[in-house]
């Protein structure tokens, strides 16, 4: 910390001192823009991709990258530059509806839990150990196995194992906010538990939760292309950036393209959510730096 | 110690309980009956009454659970759907494949994060630091299964120097315990790094600067020292990490390990494979976070009194 910041104690809200921080991240906000330009390019995919991303072209069959095919084509002469665009589409709703899905359910788990206490507490977290004792894809695959693979159901699967982060960052959270002097005074005039938790509480725990999220969308998207690789996820054809990569794994050597492009686009998405992720945990937290 | 011992495996207990009822239950959440899952496709009715009984599925419920736990730990597992051996048969000829992939990739990764962490933490903010960071967060990031293609690519398509899959020599080993190590390695640098810089902010290393005790003794003696007993914590939990990626990996280099076990028989929807297989990995990994946590109370008394 600079003189500076001792010197003017506090003048600033909160908010305003971590966004002062945060400006100086540079690394994560270059994240940040990145992150901006994939998830336009998926919304926009239909209109700015060049090709379908199923049209065949069967005269152009396995060519390298060129001003035509900006990434090459496959195995059918479908346009890598194309698919990947489309791809994206699937990556980021999977990481963005997993996370949604798995952290509502561990933030409202987290919060009961540390909250109330007692038994609720215990029963919640003996939950939660049990979940995590089942190794992250693991926990996937089982899902997968009891509902069928599909893209659909690797968005559940993948939510099941985020539940158990979020409570546990948010019951420790709670913890801590539950004994602070505005949440006792509200307490004491008489404020309804439901209401406490979530006026008084739950923006205290917002913040490390919003930078949980950010990582956990990276590794969302990571499992996800993980399942499809390996058979359980999004189906072929699908655009899917890891069902792309597992179709490519027979032309190693002979058409590199397949396999190159869609896996520097898990390789860069993963890589922003978890820049932006760190850049965001170093503005909230000085000490963690 | 003893105390805490007794203790810490009471509470293990219940969570291995809980996980087996979990992966009972399993069978049980699936659309259809299980005995004519088990009988397949082409059973008669008399067949299928028979496989239920046999099962026990007409069977109270709690009973059927402690049935199975009974057959369980008598590794009684049931029969493979798809090749008609024995579960614990299949399992124990994947055992070994995989066992020493997660050993050998846990080895060097520890030894590579652990390395690069204190590099970085006492280089803290020069050139080395920030590209040992940029190294591990990039290994954090990167997809193993395309690691995997690419070092196939390199070294042998390209260069031929090594197997592009298989088991058995020490050359099938590198690729695959390379690609399955990267991410651990890069996680035990970040981790090991924060961890050194964290006690490099305490009193007493401080105080040990100003009495002029040489720089190599305070980073080796009274920062690395403690910096490692988190990092310990940290190797348990990876393991959990690497079981899981063990499955991606050997699926990318034809590993004939419990990971290409279970997806092929997730493909082929062999429940009593996925079931015996799915409740082993937790089993491991509830035990490895045991061993793990008796550790740290070996190195860190302070844990024990709590």
């Amino acid at each position: 910390m600079s003189e500076a910041a001792i010197a003017v104690p506090a003048l600033r809200s909160p908010s305003a001192e971590f966004w002062r921080r945060f400006r100086r991240k540079r690394v994560a906000l270059a994240s940040g823009g990145v992150l901006l330009a994939l998830i336009l390019a998926a919304i926009a995919a239909p209109w700015i991709a060049p090709y379908g991303p199923f049209v065949p072209d069967y005269d152009n069959v396995l060519a390298g990258p060129s001003w035509q095919h900006l990434c090459g084509t496959d195995t059918f002469g479908r346009d890598i530059f194309s698919r990947i665009l489309w791809g994206g589409r699937i990556s980021l709703t999977v990481g963005f509806v997993s996370v949604a899905l798995g952290g509502v359910t561990g933030v409202v788990l987290g919060l009961i839990s540390g909250f109330f206490g007692g038994w609720i507490d215990g029963l919640i977290m003996r939950l939660m150990d049990v979940l995590l004792a089942f190794p992250g894809i693991l926990l996937a695959i089982g899902v997968v196995a009891l509902l069928g693979p599909g893209i659909d159901n690797v968005i559940y699967a993948i939510a099941v194992f985020s539940v158990p982060v979020f409570a546990r960052l948010v019951r420790g959270s709670t913890l801590g906010l539950k004994q602070t002097l505005y949440v006792q005074a509200a307490r004491s005039i008489g404020v309804r538990p439901a209401l406490l938790m979530l006026r008084h509480i739950l923006p205290g725990t917002l913040p490390s939760v919003i930078v949980y999220c950010s990582l956990r969308v990276g590794t969302s998207i990571l499992t996800a292309a993980a399942l499809s690789f390996i058979g359980l996820g999004a189906p072929p054809p699908s655009p899917e950036w890891g069902a792309m990569l597992a179709e490519g794994r027979s032309y190693l050597g002979v058409a590199d393209q397949i396999t190159l492009f869609p896996g520097l686009a898990i390789f860069v998405t993963v890589l922003a959510f978890n820049l932006l992720g760190d850049g965001l945990r170093d503005a909230l937290d000085q000490k963690l730096r | 110690m003893l105390d805490y011992l007794i203790r810490r495996l009471a509470s293990t207990i219940p969570v291995l309980l809980a996980v087996a009822a979990f992966v009972f239950l399993f069978v049980h959440l699936l659309p259809g009956d299980p005995a004519r899952l088990v009988a397949g496709p082409d059973a008669s009715p008399q067949d299928i009454a028979a496989v239920r009984a046999e099962m026990g599925l007409d069977l109270p419920l709690p009973v059927q659970f402690l049935r199975y736990l009974g057959q369980t730990v008598q590794l009684e597992l049931g029969r493979s759907i798809k090749t008609h051996q024995t579960v614990a048969e299949l399992i124990g000829e994947r055992f070994m494949p995989t066992l020493l992939l997660t050993v050998f990739a846990m080895l060097w990764a520890t030894v590579a994060g652990v390395g690069l962490g204190v590099l970085s933490g006492v280089k803290r903010g020069q050139w080395q630091d920030q590209a040992a960071m940029v190294l591990a967060i990039s290994g954090v990031s990167f997809p193993g299964f395309w690691l995997g293609l690419l070092l196939i690519d390199l070294f042998s398509v390209r260069l031929g120097w090594l197997p592009t899959g298989g088991y058995g020599t020490w050359e099938s080993f590198v690729l695959p315990a390379f690609t399955l190590g990267t991410a651990v390695a890069a996680v035990m640098a970040r981790f090991t790094r924060s961890a050194f810089v964290e006690i490099t902010a305490e009193d007493y290393v401080r105080t040990a600067r100003a009495k002029g005790v040489p720089e190599r003794s305070v980073i080796w003696k009274h920062t690395l020292r403690n910096a490692l007993i988190p990092v310990i914590t940290l190797t348990g939990l990876q393991f959990g990490f690497l079981l899981g990626g063990a499955i991606v990996v050997e699926t990318v280099f034809a590993w004939p390990g419990l990971g290409r076990l279970l997806v092929d028989s997730v493909a082929y929807r062999d429940y009593p494979v996925i079931q015996a297989e799915i409740l082993l990995f937790s089993c491991e990994f509830v035990l490895i976070n045991l061993i793990v946590d008796l550790l740290y109370a070996v190195v860190n008394p302070e844990i024990r009194l709590r």
